[in-house]
């Protein structure tokens, strides 16, 4: 799912003072999950906002709604009839969904109420780590599930490097040796002729490098 | 045991203190109380495990909220007590009402009536 943290709330104030009608909108799916931005969320934050500008003396009418996804046309329409009414949108969805909203509302201010941080898992509950960076081309099929490009600090793709020390990783000793990982499971799996195998230089076109990406799917289109 | 507490008090009974939500709480200080004290069973000896502990860290977060929004952090509190300890169930009550007196109302009440004036 994509993470996303909460922004501080000083911060939401500052960016949306200025308005007297808000609408704030949540999002049902990863920030949900990541406890970031879902209905619970937007009601607490909406709460929370309500009394900001009662206790400044301002009268802001805040709005909650949560709404199935913000990345897709069918859901972000549900608010087509009734955006008008508002002077900004709040979005607690990640960042796609904020743009999202923004593109398809042109005249309504629209705010992040969240940091997107990474495409990630949730380890325990409250904690959440990266595993994906997009990078457009999977090599996990080599290195044991374990992908190096979002695990790696130097993002190797034939490791480990000098800077693992008992398994972790130089830049944080919390933090596993990513190429550490892969040798232990292929060590498991029983492959690890396939570490013997040097991984050529990655084409780094598919990934952020080759500016923004785009998957156009003939097959599916209509 | 027939104790005497405060009578500004008012009781919202829950099933186990881990079914708050900060949002109940927000909500209790929008509606205009003027503090919040949560009381729970002795910490590791919840029956459904950790349903205490999720509540002091729903107290933690709504004081953050409270205090950053201006309301005042102070207003809100966990208290731990057992089922047969109804003296001092009485004695948290006082202890909150004193601080909350102390304290003053609701920043909010003040505000409302301005905004109607």
């Amino acid at each position: 799912m994509i993470v996303a943290d909460k922004k501080p709330i000083e911060e939401i104030i500052d960016m949306v003072k200025d308005f007297k009608k808000l609408l704030i909108v949540g999002c049902n799916e990863c920030v949900t999950v990541c406890e970031a931005g879902g209905k619970k969320e937007v009601g607490i934050l909406a709460s929370a906002l309500r009394m900001y500008f009662m206790n400044e003396g301002k009268k802001v009418d805040i709005d909650e709604i949560t709404l199935e996804r913000q990345c897709d046309h069918e859901y972000l329409e549900e608010l087509r009839n009734n955006i008008d009414q508002y002077d900004a949108v709040l979005s607690l969805a990640c960042g796609v969904g904020v743009q999202f909203m923004a593109e398809k509302y042109f005249g309504t201010p629209v705010f992040p109420g969240v940091n997107t941080c990474f495409m990630g898992v949730t380890e325990e509950r409250g904690v959440w780590s990266e595993r994906c960076q997009g990078c457009g081309q999977c090599m996990l099929g080599k290195t044991a599930g374990i992908c190096p490009i979002s695990r790696c600090a130097k993002r190797l793709l034939n490791g480990p490097c000098g800077g693992s020390t008992k398994g972790k990783c130089e830049i944080n000793k919390d933090l596993d040796c990513a190429w550490q990982l892969i040798i232990d499971r292929l060590k498991e799996l029983g492959r690890l002729d396939d570490y013997e195998e040097i991984i050529p230089i990655k084409d780094w076109s598919t990934e952020r490098a080759g500016g923004p990406r785009k998957v156009v799917r003939e097959d599916v289109r209509l | 045991m027939r104790l005497n507490y405060p009578g500004t008090i008012r009781v919202v009974r829950v099933p186990c203190t881990g079914k708050v939500d900060v949002l109940h709480i927000l909500r209790a200080f929008e509606k205009g109380a003027d503090g919040v004290y949560i009381v729970g069973c002795l910490e590791g000896d919840c029956r459904f495990e950790n349903g205490n502990l999720r509540a002091r860290k729903r107290v933690e977060q709504a004081g953050e909220i409270l205090k950053a929004i201006g309301i005042g952090g102070d207003r809100v509190k966990m208290y731990n007590l057992s089922s047969g300890e109804g003296t001092k169930f009485a004695e948290f009550a006082v202890e909150m009402t004193e601080k909350i007196k102390e304290l003053g109302p609701n920043p909010l009440k003040k505000a409302k009536e301005k905004m109607a004036a």
